[in-house]
């Protein structure tokens, strides 16, 4: 069993790494390989991977993620400000400030479970939300956001000479500027590093705890064992993935703005790992990209893109296909995105992974009576993916 | 002075209060009962409120009239029919569409909760909360955006009836001077808020229908074995709380011009209001909404922020927090209602 | 440039870069020069077309008015390419627009969506510029959203035409060299509304503040406190309310016990038609202080939202930067050809994106090239008229566009659901005129523009 599972999640992993560093070529015909989104795919696949460590594997439902995301965006740039452009040193302190803010918030929040947890990180990011849009705008320059300015110190860059210029510097990695391709290319190992993390921590002692504490928690209470540390690392090393996708948000984009913080934003990671598949490897980078692909690409059709896509059709049947489509995207994007969030629930319960179980299934012809209860194959399903 | 200012913080709270305990009170109600946790249910609210703007368009449907003092081109005004025909009683009518719209509300309120409970919530009542979160968000969004399809994004006015629109001295009444004045409207919505908490509390209290509601909330399986339909009455318990949002929402109109955004606004609080009250509480819940509807008052006083700026921005999760950790499972709680 | 070379050069950047990196670690800004031939950034070269961005609110609370936005775009881009009516352009002066595209390039665009949000609106801006390979962005509906938008394009490379954007810092604090504003900002509000106030108020009053707790309320409640003060109001609160907070009684009781007897309500959007909703509600304007009449101040109007407030914003004054009953020739033309299209008149916001489009297409065309940094050269200190406010210069120490405002009240009598503002006064350009170090514009610099390469 155990050589077994190793060898197919080497496969998994090689094929995941593969399918990310591939994306220029693949994402062509969906309109969707220009850097800032292939980045966003790989950021905020990162922060659902991160998140379903704490979700998927122990149940506690977060809904305050987003803040150590913001913090970690608001350490990388004040790292950019005072110290270097160079993205290391950025990376390291948001992971580490986002770990710590992550232990002050688990620490008190992990007294409680079920909802009463979830409302407890709510409040907190709501109140670090509020506060960072208005009171403590000093440190987060509030609604307009944390920006470079010609004017910042960055002390070590000034120490190994790098010269000033009228012009704002730029993001790097040694030199190698961080936006565009490489700033994408860059985000894909982290993301594939912090893939293979999860992907140990899921397979570890440590990972079978957490599920153990998932399936019955006071079961494992009665076994004499303390299961609140176990939860706070889960929790803290959740929150710091979330720093971590925070800091490329500012890498590949130097800017740290508020709304990051905000609730919709911290429902947007619970969202994207529900629809991807809870407690599945993959699942969650799915739902991110699909959720970040409706909202860049969907919002951009007006009615001349419109036209053009259904310009085989006769004229008054063009009309008709514009004026129903415009429904569903532009400014109606969200519409499309609500559709999509019921269909699948309803429709594949247990997310996307969830449809590609199923899929395999049917590729490989196994019959159906294998499939497991609806409610439960999230978790047992995946196991393998 | 200060005394006249604390105590129009108290109205202010408690009409606030009043309103997060109504979306609250169908929010716990839900989940007391169904055990579905509701992410629509803010949207409920919203079509309430549209409900009132809706009847209101149906009054003043107009016909259009070229408007002469547009000249650059051609421009319609609109001139509603029934205040065109019937000058005193269309006007009427239409100066108090929002009492009316209470009664327009809650058939199709009471339908639309039906519907949803039948098509979609009765199916998710085994599934896990993820589930539920995902499909009701996904309504909600579905819900905002055919609103906003055909009312716009912008606020839409609403006004009270010309008789209460003004503000009550309160202060010459009791002798205390000029400066303690209220808005009717408000005072109409505190008291009625207060009447339909207290309907929907006799109705569980002194009816058999509401006595095995309550006995459904503590013991689901239990009820089922008794041979009770319970299945038919949780459907009519969705649509009473789908009709008492919708109130809410229509009573809200003349305070807040609606938009198609404004139950997501009120979601987050509400979930707030109901776990702070303890969740499967109903009693809660009303507790917990006055509860923060007065303290987030106080803390907008500016003896206070000058104290602890920001501090009214925070209050309510601050609150949340100190409460949570001080009662386990909020101010009413039982033991083991969604606490894995 | 095609998309394809965009990714071309990109994958070679890699490579260099991830061999060099390896050799040399620690060079800094090693390949910040481009290796291709294109002197600026998305050079529509011998392309036929040329495409902007525009980046307007689709979702959320300025939905509407990014949708009238939006129309404005579409029209503006009609009449370059030489459909339609010809609009503004027949009263643009100078004017170098021939109604055949720009420099004979059909203009084409794109829309995203900013959400009213930085990031979501610098993702649509960046998608715009790395996919769509855009020239000029423009568009939003907030300041947070312009400057947020500013800056990227100016590290991108590209000029960014503000939408509607009120806050002093976005030509101030956070000003850019490929930044743009047409729209008016809160000193000028301020400035404008001072002697409007005074003589129909008189110089003794005690003004009380509600202010949006975000950059741009801070900035109005500035500017307006130093007006009225200059006036001899005295200010006898001001007060920070939460952005959204959707009832503002707890705010607007106070004010009652206060002695106030007047109300500036720093608010924009939904926070304006509530809390001035409900300040009404309150019975305010009905109050009496000391014998004077309590009155409410809103510094910055927009018809769209005024429509949201129904009645309560009758008498009420505010300014505006432009408004579609303006009787020049150039308000009459563009009203006339977006009524034409729309059967409505437009909004403010609609005015300054599409004088934006114009104001941008004309500098390239007497810059002869879409390269930035000429634009940027060819629109500083460009003088022009017949857009509707006026004669207008485009500052070129902080790219600022100074023209007259206009002060207005709500009507008392309106003749149509459009005819919500009339206006008061017209604030010619000196008295609102600032010098770039203004105080309170300080702190900021354009630095220098950028090609993108």
């Amino acid at each position: 069993m155990n050589k077994l599972s190793a060898v197919s999640d080497w496969i998994l992993f090689a094929g995941f790494s593969i399918a990310v560093l591939s994306m220029p070529v693949w994402l062509a015909p969906f309109g969707a390989d220009y850097p800032d989104l292939m980045q966003r795919f790989a950021i905020f696949g990162l922060f659902a991977i991160g998140f379903n460590i704490l979700f998927g594997l122990t149940g506690y439902l977060s809904f305050g993620h987003a803040a150590f995301l913001g913090i970690g965006s608001y350490a990388a740039v004040w790292s950019f400000k005072l110290l270097t452009m160079n993205v290391l040193p950025a990376i390291m302190l948001s992971v580490v400030v986002a770990g710590v803010f992550a232990f002050a918030v688990g620490y008190i929040s992990l007294r409680r479970s079920g909802i009463y947890f979830s409302i407890l990180t709510l409040a907190f990011a709501q109140m670090s939300y509020n506060l960072a849009y208005s009171v403590l705008t000093p440190i987060t320059n509030g609604e307009t956001g944390l920006q470079l300015t010609l004017s910042d110190a960055r002390v070590i860059d000034g120490i190994a000479g790098i010269e000033v210029t009228r012009t704002l510097p730029f993001t790097n990695l040694f030199g190698l500027k961080m936006s565009g391709m490489p700033g994408f290319y860059f985000c894909a190992v982290v993301l594939i590093i912090g893939f293979f993390i999860s992907i140990r921590i899921f397979r570890s002692p440590f990972g079978t705890m957490l599920k153990g504490i998932k399936s019955n928690q006071t079961r494992m209470a009665y076994t004499g064992l303390n299961t609140r540390p176990y939860l706070l690392w889960a929790f803290i090393i959740s929150g710091m993935y979330a720093g971590l996708a925070g800091a490329l948000m500012a890498v590949t984009d130097p800017l740290a703005g508020a709304e990051r913080m905000q609730w919709t934003a911290s429902g947007e990671v619970v969202l994207m790992t529900i629809l991807g598949g809870v407690g599945t490897l993959v699942g969650p980078f799915l739902g991110a990209a699909f959720i970040k692909y409706f909202e860049n690409i969907f919002s951009a059709y007006n009615s001349t893109n419109l036209n053009q896509v259904f310009d085989f059709l006769p004229d008054g049947i063009q009309a008709v296909a514009v004026d129903v489509a415009g429904l569903f995207v532009g400014s109606g994007w969200h519409l499309t995105l609500g559709l999509l969030f019921m269909v699948t629930v309803i429709f594949l319960p247990g997310g996307i992974m969830e449809g590609v179980r199923r899929l395999g299934l049917l590729v490989t012809g196994k019959s159906k009576k294998n499939k497991a209860p609806a409610a439960g194959s999230s978790s047992t399903a995946n196991e393998h993916s | 002075m200060l005394l006249d200012a604390l105590l129009l913080q108290v109205l202010n709270g408690l009409d606030k209060g009043g309103a997060y305990a109504l979306i609250a009170l169908g929010l716990t109600l839900v989940f007391g009962t169904l055990g579905v946790v509701n992410f629509a249910h803010g949207a409920l609210f919203m079509l309430g409120a549209f409900c009132a703007v809706t009847l209101e368009k149906i009054l003043t449907i107009s016909t259009k009239v070229k408007d002469e003092s547009i000249t650059f081109f051609e421009a319609f005004k609109e001139v509603p029919i029934l205040e065109a025909k019937f000058p005193v009683v269309g006007g009427f009518i239409v100066d108090y569409s929002v009492p009316f719209a209470i009664l327009f509300a809650i058939p199709i309120m009471l339908a639309i909760g039906l519907i949803m409970e039948r098509g979609l919530i009765r199916h998710f009542y085994k599934r896990p909360h993820a589930d539920q979160i995902l499909v009701t968000f996904g309504l909600a969004i579905i819900i905002q955006e055919i609103i906003k399809h055909y009312f716009g994004a912008n606020p839409i006015p609403q006004s009270a009836p010309d008789i209460v629109s003004g503000s009550a001295n309160i202060g010459a009444v009791f002798g205390l001077g000029d400066n303690i004045v209220y808005p009717y409207w408000r005072l109409i919505y505190l008291g009625f808020s207060l009447s339909v908490i207290g309907g929907v509390f006799a109705f569980l209290q002194f009816t058999t229908f509401g006595m095995v509601v309550r006995a459904g909330m503590q013991d689901r399986e239990m009820v089922g074995l008794l041979g009770i339909d319970i299945q038919r009455r949780f459907t009519i318990v969705f649509g009473l709380a789908s009709v008492v949002a919708g109130l809410a929402g229509v009573m809200y109109t003349p305070i807040l011009p609606p938009d198609y955004h404004m139950g997501m606004d009120f979601l987050v609080l509400s979930f707030v209001v109901v776990v702070v009250g303890g969740m499967g509480s109903l009693g809660g819940a009303v507790l917990a909404g006055f509860m923060l509807g007065i303290l987030q008052s106080f803390a907008s006083m500016n003896e206070i922020k000058s104290i602890i700026p920001g501090i009214d921005q925070i209050i309510i999760y601050l609150v949340a927090v100190i409460v949570l950790l001080v009662r386990p499972r909020g101010l009413m709680g039982r033991k083991g209602i969604m606490e894995d | 440039m095609s998309k394809k070379t965009t990714s071309a050069w990109s994958r070679r950047d890699v490579l260099k870069a991830s061999a060099a990196s390896t050799a040399i670690a620690g060079a800094p800004l090693f390949f910040t020069r481009h290796a291709y031939g294109a002197e600026y950034l998305n050079n529509p070269g011998s392309n036929s077309t040329v495409t902007l961005g525009f980046n307007v609110p689709q979702s959320g609370a300025y939905a509407d008015e990014g949708a009238d936005e939006l129309r404005a775009y579409k029209l503006a881009v009609k009449h370059l390419n030489g459909e339609g009516d010809g609009g503004m352009m027949n009263t643009m002066q100078p004017s170098s627009l021939k109604g055949n595209g720009i420099l004979g390039k059909k203009v084409e665009y794109v829309t995203g969506d900013t959400q009213t949000k930085s990031d979501a609106a610098r993702a649509s801006a960046k998608r715009m510029i790395e996919k769509d390979g855009v020239v000029m962005v423009t568009g939003g509906s907030s300041s947070g959203v312009a400057v947020a938008v500013q800056s990227l394009c100016q590290d991108a490379g590209v000029i960014f035409m503000a939408g509607l954007t009120h806050a002093n810092d976005t030509t101030g604090k956070d000003k850019k060299a490929n930044g743009f504003r047409h729209f008016f900002n809160a000193f000028m509000s301020g400035a404008a509304l001072g002697p409007v106030l005074k003589n129909a108020y008189g110089t003794e009053r005690n003004a009380y503040h509600l202010t949006a707790d975000y950059n741009w309320g801070w900035t109005q409640e500035q500017s307006i406190q130093a007006s009225t003060e200059s006036i001899g109001w005295s200010t006898a609160q001001k007060v920070l309310t939460p952005v959204g907070a959707g009832d503002f009684s707890q705010y607007i009781t106070p004010i009652l016990n206060s002695g106030a007897d007047t109300l500036i309500l720093n608010h924009y959007g939904k926070d304006m038609i509530n809390s001035l909703t409900q300040a009404i509600q309150f019975g305010l304007r009905d109050r009496q202080v000391d014998g004077k009449d309590f009155q409410i101040i809103v510094p910055l109007f927009s018809r769209l939202m005024a429509q949201g407030a129904g009645d309560n914003i009758k008498g009420i004054f505010g300014s505006t930067n432009w408004h579609w009953s303006l009787s020049d020739a150039g308000s009459q033309a563009f009203v006339k050809s977006f009524g034409q299209e729309y059967g409505f008149p437009p909004s403010q916001a609609a005015h300054t994106c599409y004088v934006q489009t114009l104001l941008y297409a004309d500098a390239v065309e007497r810059a002869g090239t879409f390269e930035p940094c000429e634009v940027v050269a060819s629109l500083e200190g460009h003088k022009f008229d017949g857009l509707g406010n006026g004669p207008t210069e485009y500052r070129a120490g902080d790219h600022q566009c100074f023209k007259d405002v206009l002060v207005v009240k709500g009507k008392e009598n309106p003749s149509s659901q459009f005819d919500l503002l009339e206006i008061v006064e017209v604030t010619p350009r000196a008295q609102v005129e600032y010098p770039v170090d203004h105080e309170m514009f300080a702190g900021g610099d354009l630095g220098t523009c950028n090609n993108g390469v």
